[in-house]
């Protein structure tokens, strides 16, 4: 029987359909797994008397036109949950108990999906290897010594070991792609707008985007159909019909045009990474795509420029964490600056304070025309890089980060070289462009290995059918012990 | 008020200043619902009952612009002749305080929906143009209680995301006087256009005032002093008042003015330091990125502006020129939007000069008396005119007309009711009159005989005769006509 929870989840669905296995029993069989898997840390809720109650009331009247037809799946703590606690991975909504639901999350239940569980993240989504979080590290599954990615660490541990078919994540700055490449999984950042923000801890509102996490590119393409849609209440949400992604997903990618940008050849960039872009070429060509090499001569401001925009909303975004309305207070308080101070102080980590710093700095009167203003014209040209080169092709292809999977702590003391870690995936998110992360082999260690895929606005669907070419000739093979249990 | 020439000036020990006033206005926009929320407006209800998970800033919430709050600035910026800005920007002003809940204040700061504008105002010296800076859209933040408990501050957040908006005069004004003109005249022209209820003691309406002093003849601006969140016009009056004197003070002792900001402070009369301009918040004005640029298409500003009522000046212009009124008349009838419909229910029925007078003579004085306003004065429009009109056709004097005016305020009856049933009709038969002036005449020979022989001046006492026969009924211009034609015989 535990050989189901090791299919992707378009299996799962199937299976379901068929009648071949209940909901309430593939619940279970989730349930035992995340009992035996607490090394893996997370998870840091579980509502498994609710994800029952919901299972059973499936079974009675399963509704199976829907997309996830009565599936459990836990969730990225980042997204409010009616009723169930929602941290952020911040001691500061240790206690928090939402009385709303998240677009996103409200999306899936409508479409069949119940919920498991809330994933372990960064604090705010801050950190991109999970260690940032109040509630502790994420253990990746390929290696008990190694770091998840961040800030969906959670997510992807949780996904990649078994504990829940498919998962979302959200996406500021690489959160989605990087543990998908850390942990050999499929991860997507949609366009910018193509899924709701509402109901979701902001950490820097032009940037964050919600996206799906799974198994399988087929499996990406029901999540990402399910979760997403306009919605009057995020005004930057994009008013257009929903999409069949699943239905129109196809392997035949002939004549299309791939971009292989030369500013992503970073220096001291492993070996390995070199080869398996290369790989990724040859098997597009093989398909074949035409392999065209373009330029997109701003990238090496990107990382810079994310560093400026994205602390800057976020300490405007996090004043509000006050302990006047809700969350943690400190119990030391003898006027309202006390409180403040104390309250942050102590319900805020140090990354959190550390970009709160930055982006308060970069605001500042007389530093706003150097730092934010200045970004923002670098994040146009940005933007114009890519979107010049959109009338010659149609995607482009890049690693996914710099490295695999690295150690836990290796990089906590060293801030720098841990944001280097997003320099191929936050171009994206300041031009406000689709991209997926597909596992395409392992390194020498066996620790997994993504390839990203950029593409234009709103082109999801698109990107989503080469990574799916890509996936069906590549044999990439997740190998996962389960040394924990 | 009766000056006809500006005279405010500010005669310190050495020398005599100007005062230099500009005014940043902040007045409620009436919509029914916030800013960037669904949650009511209304004011006076229960404190936290009007808050959504938005204006409380639960996290992951999102503003969503009000358009109704949107068009309300378009129309209060048409109505201040000024330019409508086809793209604005929302910002965030950032600064910490127990009844903000996010944390910031969704304002305009670079790129506000209304440009520059201008108003007109008719001060006794003539008239005189105010111009507008800018008028942008803002959030309202929430209300601090700190007098319910001895060691604890409550907070009220009904007020928290309501819509405001900011008008910015230009450093145009020179005197209380022109405050309190400018600030009605605003007032008058929101009620008019239906965009802010003005309401000054539910805070619908409150100003910054930034006061400065230059020698008379100076060309540079001196320093200013901004002070804060004044909500009468009396006080604004005041604390200008204190403020200017103060800096003047300072000036003719030769010591420099500090730009700061101030707290006027009502019971002492005076305004107290707030912060100087080293401790001024820096608020870290960034475009709010949970918003898009405000996109105003040309097409509505052209519809509102086709669609808004006629504004006070333009009537005042029709007042004069229709109904034959001066300026001053026309003024205070077009004051409100309220009195100037009356006064058109009452015009339309009679006469267009004596309904005039009598509006702002007895029913003005009756309403103020009682404490009442034109909406609810117990004497219809259509009754002052069949009063005005009954003076107008003779049928009762002036003098009589007061004691039918008191009577309809106490009854609410129309006017030709209480005439009939209280026979003050007045007697305008010249037979009759002439049969009462021919007795008194033969009653008082002698003093017929006298008033021939020159003495002239008894032709009054003829005249109070026959009021005092006819009941105060005779009709007085009839009456002196006949008196004088049978004292000729």
């Amino acid at each position: 029987m535990s050989e189901i929870i090791k299919k992707n989840l378009s299996e799962i669905i199937d299976l379901i359909k068929k009648k071949e296995i209940k909901s309430e029993e593939l619940v279970n069989l989730y349930i035992d797994k995340v009992n035996k898997s607490k090394k893996l840390n997370s998870f840091i809720t579980t509502c498994f008397e609710h994800t029952i109650k919901k299972s059973k009331d499936f079974d009675k009247k399963p509704n199976l036109n829907s997309l996830l037809p009565g599936i459990p799946l836990a969730v990225k703590d980042l997204f409010c949950t009616n009723g169930f606690k929602t941290t952020a991975g911040s001691k500061m909504l240790e206690n928090f108990i939402p009385q709303y639901e998240s677009t996103v999350t409200e999306n899936l239940w409508k479409e069949g999906a119940i919920l498991l569980g809330k994933l372990n993240c960064d604090e705010y989504a801050m950190g991109s290897s999970n260690e940032t979080s109040y509630f502790g590290n994420v253990i990746n599954p390929i290696a008990k010594d190694t770091v998840p990615g961040g800030s969906s660490g959670g997510s992807a541990s949780a996904l990649a070991a078994d504990l829940t078919p498919a998962t979302i994540g959200t996406d500021t700055g690489g959160s989605i792609r990087q543990p998908a490449s850390f942990t050999g999984t499929v991860g997507l950042k949609p366009t910018y707008g193509l899924c709701s923000r509402w109901g979701i801890v902001a950490f820097a509102s032009s940037l964050d985007q919600a996206g799906p996490m799974t198994k399988s590119v087929k499996d990406c393409s029901i999540m990402l159909e399910a979760m997403a849609g306009f919605d009057k209440k995020d005004s930057t949400s994009i008013e257009k019909k929903k999409e069949n992604y699943s239905k129109n997903l196809k392997t035949d990618i002939k004549g299309l045009k791939i971009g292989i940008p030369k500013e992503y050849r970073v220096e001291n960039m492993p070996k390995e990474i070199d080869e398996l872009w290369n790989k990724g070429k040859s098997i597009l060509k093989d398909l074949g795509a035409d392999i065209i090499d373009i330029s997109l001569p701003h990238t090496k401001y990107a990382l810079p420029t994310y560093y400026i925009v994205a602390p800057a909303e976020a300490s405007s975004n996090l004043a509000r964490y006050d302990g006047v309305k809700y969350g943690y207070r400190s119990s030391k308080v003898n006027d309202l600056i006390e409180m403040y101070e104390n309250t942050r102080s102590e319900g805020f980590g140090d990354e959190v304070k550390r970009r709160i710093l930055i982006g308060t700095y970069v605001l500042s009167s007389g530093y706003y025309d150097a730092y934010y203003l200045k970004a923002q014209k670098v994040r146009q040209l940005i933007k114009k890089d890519f979107d010049e080169n959109f009338g010659k092709v149609d995607a482009i292809l890049t690693p996914s980060t710099p490295s695999s999977a690295f150690k836990i702590g290796e990089k906590t003391n060293d801030p720098i070289s841990m944001y280097l870690n997003d320099i191929f995936t936050v171009p994206v998110n300041l031009a406000g462009l689709p991209a997926i992360s597909v596992p395409a082999g392992l390194d020498k260690k066996g620790y997994p290995l993504g390839l990203q895929l950029i593409g234009k606005t709103l082109d999801e669907q698109n990107i989503l059918n080469v990574a799916f070419a890509f996936e069906k000739n590549c044999n990439f093979k997740n190998e996962i012990k389960n040394w924990w249990l | 008020m009766s000056k006809d020439k500006f005279d405010y000036f500010i005669k310190g020990e050495r020398n005599k200043y100007e005062v230099i006033i500009g005014l940043e206005v902040h007045a409620q926009v009436s919509s029914n619902s916030k800013l960037f929320s669904g949650s009511a407006t209304k004011f006076g209800a229960e404190p936290n009952s009007q808050v959504s998970l938005i204006d409380s800033a639960f996290p992951g919430m999102l503003p969503v612009i009000n358009k109704e709050c949107i068009n309300q600035a378009i129309r209060t910026g048409l109505g201040l002749n000024a330019k409508i800005n086809n793209n604005s920007v929302f910002d965030r002003k950032n600064y910490f305080y127990a009844d903000l809940p996010q944390g910031y204040q969704i304002s305009q700061y670079k790129n506000p929906i209304v440009g520059e504008g201008k108003v007109l105002l008719d001060m006794p010296y003539g008239s005189k143009e105010i111009g507008i800076e800018r008028l942008h859209l803002e959030q309202d933040a929430g209300k601090s209680i700190h007098d319910m408990d001895p060691s604890s501050t409550y907070v009220d957040l009904n007020r928290s995301g309501i819509a405001l908006m900011e008008i910015v005069s230009k450093p145009d004004l020179r005197s209380p006087e022109e405050v309190n003109a400018y600030i009605k005249k605003l007032r008058t022209i929101m009620r008019y256009l239906g965009t802010c209820d003005g309401n000054m003691q539910e805070g619908s309406l409150r100003a910054d005032v930034n006061v400065s002093v230059r020698q008379v003849g100076d060309k540079k601006f001196g320093t200013r002093c901004e002070i804060k969140n004044v909500n009468s016009i009396k006080f604004m009056q005041m604390a200008i008042e204190y403020e200017a004197n103060r800096q003047v003070e300072l000036l003719d002792e030769g010591k420099k003015i500090e730009q700061e900001t101030r707290l006027f402070d009502i019971k002492k009369n005076e305004t107290r330091s707030m912060r100087s301009k080293e401790d001024a918040h820096d608020y870290r004005y960034f475009p709010d990125p949970d918003l898009l640029p405000l996109k105003i298409e040309q097409k509505l500003i052209d519809d509102l502006k086709k669609s808004l009522p006629e504004l006070p000046d333009n009537k005042k212009e029709r007042f004069m020129n229709d109904y034959g009124l001066n300026s001053y008349e026309a003024n205070v009838l077009v004051s409100e939007k309220e009195i100037s419909n009356y006064y058109e229910e009452v015009a339309k029925l009679t006469d267009k000069k004596l309904a005039a007078t009598w509006m702002m003579g007895d029913l003005f004085a009756m309403l103020n008396d009682k404490g009442l306003n034109i909406s609810n004065s117990p004497i219809s429009a259509k009754n002052l005119a069949e009063l005005v009109q009954s003076i107008k056709s003779g049928e009762i004097s002036g003098r009589i007309a007061k004691e039918v005016f008191e009577l309809m305020v106490e009854s609410r009856d129309n006017p030709k009711k209480i005439i009939e049933s209280k026979g003050m009709k007045q007697q305008s038969d010249p037979k009759e009159l002439e049969k009462i002036i021919n007795q008194i005449l033969t009653k008082n020979k002698d003093k017929v005989d006298q008033y021939k022989s020159g003495k002239e001046k008894l032709f009054g006492f003829f005249v109070g005769q026959v009021m005092k026969q006819s009941g105060g009924k005779a009709n007085p211009q009839l009456t002196n006509e006949i008196l004088k034609k049978l004292l000729k015989g």
